[in-house]
């Protein structure tokens, strides 16, 4: 605009005529209007960046997480000789759970590679079979003693550097030296696909498995307990409380001082950094209360204080859009100012009230750093049973698991990262849903 | 009995002190609603709330104080040359009892006598407390509950006491935002005054080099224990300046094109996708940031001959910055959609293309929005903690170059506090003196934002 005036001023200056100074007009105009479609363009990009980074997020996390869903197994035919196992014959399950598979496992799958015979090749053999195979064999006798003396085909996960050779994930074309596996290793695994014995089945261990340091074994069950936990204790207290703060501070709270304190206080504990929740959470519930490092509650109470500002703001907002006329209508009926609000006000207001909520814990489920503060990041491969035991929770076995140096990991922590999203994301969907479906407009 | 059990207890015992209040109610005024002073729920939640008021408050206090008080019985009970262990090895040795007394294992070798003594002694404690909390919890729920069924008569007045009683329940619960702010500012300070006894704040607040590992002996070499916090914040400005780098420009133009181009349906699509960046858990940008992004900057940097650190501040504020994206434009674009028509219309009148309004009309009328909206976004990125941990490095370089990995006050608050430590070592304390000041920064950012937006949203109104 000012361009274009600046250069009509010049034009009118020199004593050009009219058709002379449209010229210039219209000269200028074809380069505010280029600068006008430049100006739109950068628009476009900008919002075109942040979505190419979206889907590059969700692609990368999603790509490397299906290899997880799956695990190579080896259907291997195993004789339980009654001397290994119950050499008394007592079928007595402590007996049974202390028993020797390990050596089981080793003759069936020596017997395999009867040309196997350097104490090294031995090893190394023995290396490709995961730890976890004996606790199949012990769960398969521990359920059916019977077994017993028979000669069964039991499948038992391969270790996981195997599997990621299984999935191609490890190239077979590097320097021996360079890769986890062996060239031997490769060979026998390809001598036992030939005859027919790796199976690769849906990866139901990661679903029902605690923490483990051998990835084929580790699963996301304790962490998800450990979050459920969490959020329980988070939404015991945090709705409680933030529902009561936000109708007293908009339905009965006098204008002073105060309350005027409350809502600074309250607005800018939102801003807050959850990190420094954490150092509170340490400093108070844990060093001047002593309650236990790694629980649950502690990580509750701590998400709690957290997510109690967002739940307010959003209560309050609810509150506000439930218009008078409803209250004077109550009040005009003789209701007591509490019955106005729990009869009426309160049941208006509640869908946009749990949206908050459901977004807040949303919030809270995604929350890492605070935990780590309070001993929540603890390796624990136990399931808790209760919000008193210790645990961790999702994010943060995230987090514990992309530090882990075992390729096979990487794709677990992708895994246990869409698991999370899934979550976020049914929690989200609900919260819009809740808002469409009873959303009223006065 | 167990908390969950004891709070489910006091729940039933509540429950039926609420049927038995209404029941009451209804037989002292003869069966008829009419006599009484209040409809019969009152006086249910009458003797309810007699009930259940007390007993909560029990458990709250007995769960707050349980452990500080057995210990200290414990240690009342161990033998004198034992009481007088330094604190490390005192607390060291609580330890071992209470793993003794749950049949855990401990961290020595032998388990001698007085040790399997002080355990036994440990569990008859503690089984003694828990009983005497049930017996306790019990008593006062019954007596409240009798106590407050003597009381229930035609003429008690059970909904004004109830009312009453609720009104100052939701006060206690409105102030829990200011004890929580309280409770933070407190253990900050009391920490971070300890740590000040034995570093000097001056030393800590401009000193040039940070190497917390304090020597274990005396004689060991390279680990002094320096505590300047310089590069820290250095660090974590360089992340944050590069984040803003990203999130600045493509937040503000995503927001004007939302407000001023986009038709009604690409924004009603567009909106949301770019909330879904601030919804995504930060573990996840900071895996995504290691993973991908670090990588990617450091082959790219070889291709060009330069060496970029695989922990570089390039990778941790680039992800952080799409992080704020959202941050950015949401509330930008609330303002910049706040301006008055009026002012739209009137510089179109006066020939400006479209794009000359929003540079010379509408960005002057909406900019201390936009500045509240960058300030609020630069606070989040310098408290943002995930991603700096999983992408920035640990190593504290005084450095501009944004090759080369440096390190934030969130990271070594993290590297600082996770793991087993003593509580009482300059280390530990170190992190709430970073806590301190990073609370304080982002505070007096926040404050000043929501006073900017404040002050001039009103304007056209």
């Amino acid at each position: 605009m000012t361009d274009a005036a600046t250069t009509m001023n010049g034009n009118t200056g020199g004593g050009l005529t009219t058709r002379n100074s449209g010229e210039a007009v219209r000269k200028s105009l074809k380069r505010r209007y280029a600068a006008e479609k430049r100006f739109q363009m950068y628009g476009i990009l900008a919002i075109f960046f942040a979505i190419c980074m979206l889907g590059l997020l969700f692609t990368t996390i999603i790509g490397k997480a299906v290899p997880a869903f799956t695990q190579t197994m080896i259907n291997l035919e195993v004789t339980l000789y009654p001397q290994d196992i119950d050499p008394d014959g007592t079928r007595d399950p402590q007996v049974l759970s202390r028993a020797n598979y390990r050596t089981i496992i080793r003759q069936a799958f020596f017997d395999l590679f009867p040309d196997v015979t350097s104490r090294r090749d031995k090893r190394q053999l023995f290396e490709m079979i995961s730890p976890g195979a004996v606790f199949e064999i012990r769960d398969q006798v521990l359920k059916n003693p019977d077994l017993i003396g028979e000669r069964v085909t039991i499948q038992m996960p391969l270790s996981d550097d195997i599997d990621q050779l299984n999935k191609g994930q490890i190239d077979r074309n590097l320097p021996e030296a360079e890769r986890r596996v062996k060239d031997k290793q490769i060979a026998w695994f390809e001598r036992l696909e030939n005859r027919g014995l790796v199976e690769t089945v849906f990866n139901t261990t990661f679903f029902t498995a605690g923490d483990s340091r051998e990835p084929e074994l580790a699963g996301i069950r304790g962490a998800a307990m450990g979050s459920l936990f969490t959020m329980l204790v988070t939404l015991l207290v945090s709705f409680p409380l933030a529902v009561s703060a936000a109708i007293y501070l908009e339905e009965f709270a006098p204008v002073n001082k105060w309350t005027q304190t409350i809502e600074v206080n309250i607005n800018n504990l939102a801003a807050v950094p959850s990190i420094v929740f954490g150092l509170l959470g340490l400093a108070v519930f844990i060093n001047f209360f002593g309650m236990p490092r790694s629980a649950p509650v502690v990580g509750g109470l701590v998400l709690a204080l957290m997510t109690l500002p967002t739940i307010i703001i959003a209560a309050r907002s609810a509150l506000k859009s439930v218009p008078p006329s409803i209250r004077e209508a109550a009040y005009g009926l003789g209701a007591s100012p509490l019955q106005v609000i729990t009869h009426h006000v309160l049941p208006l207001a509640m869908p946009g009230i749990l949206t908050g909520t459901i977004i807040g814990m949303a919030q809270a489920l995604g929350e890492t750093a605070p935990l780590l503060m309070i001993g929540m990041v603890a390796f624990i491969v136990d399931i808790p049973q209760g919000p008193l035991d210790p645990s961790t929770v999702l994010p943060v076995q995230i987090y514990i698991w992309a530090d882990s140096p075992e390729r096979a990991f990487v794709e677990r922590t992708s895994a246990a990262i869409c698991v999370l999203l899934a979550f976020l994301v049914f929690m989200n969907v609900s919260a819009v849903f809740l808002r469409k479906r009873f959303e009223r407009k006065w | 009995m167990s908390f969950p059990v004891l709070f489910g207890v006091l729940a039933l015992l509540t429950i039926f002190g609420y049927f038995l209040g209404r029941s009451r109610a209804l037989a002292t005024a003869g069966g008829h609603v009419r006599n009484l002073h209040s409809l019969p729920n009152y006086y249910g939640y009458y003797i309810g709330l007699w009930c259940a008021v007390p007993g909560f408050l029990l458990l709250l206090a007995w769960m707050g104080f349980e452990t500080s008080i057995l210990d200290g019985m414990l240690v009342a009970s161990l033998p004198a040359d034992k009481q007088n262990l330094p604190a490390a090895e005192l607390s060291l040795l609580i330890n071992d009892v209470k793993n003794l007394s749950h049949g855990d294992v401990t961290s020595r070798e032998v388990v001698d006598v007085a040790l399997q003594d002080a355990a036994d002694f440990y569990a008859h404690i503690k089984s003694m407390s828990k009983m005497l909390l049930t017996g306790i919890l019990v008593v006062l729920a019954c007596g409240g509950i009798l106590l407050a069924r003597q009381r229930i008569a035609p003429e008690l007045r059970a909904r004004n006491s109830v009312e009453k009683a609720a009104m100052v329940i939701m006060i206690i619960c409105s102030t829990i935002a200011v004890l929580t702010t309280l409770g933070i500012i407190l253990s900050l300070l009391f920490e971070s005054l300890r740590f000040f006894e034995k570093v000097h704040p001056l030393d800590f607040v401009f000193g040039l080099e940070w190497s917390p590992q304090t020597a274990i002996r005396k004689d060991q070499v390279g680990a002094t224990g320096l505590f300047g916090a310089i590069p820290l914040l250095a660090g974590t400005m360089l992340i944050s300046l590069i984040a803003m780098c990203v999130a600045a420009p493509v937040g503000l133009m995503a927001a004007i094109y939302m407000s001023e181009y986009a038709p009604s349906k690409v924004r009603g699509t567009v909106k949301p996708m770019l909330e879904i960046l601030a919804g995504i858990p930060t573990v996840v940008y900071g895996f995504f940031a290691a993973l991908t992004v670090a990588p990617f900057f450091r082959d790219w940097g070889l291709d060009f001959g330069l060496t970029i650190s695989s922990e570089s501040a390039l990778a941790a504020g680039m992800v952080m910055g799409i992080m704020i994206i959202p941050f950015v434009s949401s509330l930008s674009d609330d303002v910049m959609s706040a301006v008055p028509q009026s002012l739209r219309e009137g510089s179109y009148g006066l020939g400006a293309t479209k794009s000359e309004t929003i540079r010379q009309v509408i960005l002057p009328a909406a900019l201390p929005g936009i500045v509240g909206s960058l300030l609020l976004a630069v606070s989040r990125a310098i408290g943002e903690t995930m991603i700096v941990v999983m992408a920035a490095g640990l190593a504290a370089n005084l450095t501009a170059n944004p090759f080369e990995a440096v390190t934030t006050v969130t990271v070594q608050i993290v590297t600082l506090l996770v793991g087993d430590q003593e509580f009482d070592s300059a280390k530990t304390l170190a992190a709430f003196a970073l806590g301190l000041i990073l609370f304080c920064v982002t505070l007096v950012l926040n404050i000043i934002a929501l006073t900017i937006v404040n002050k001039y949203r009103e304007q056209y109104d």
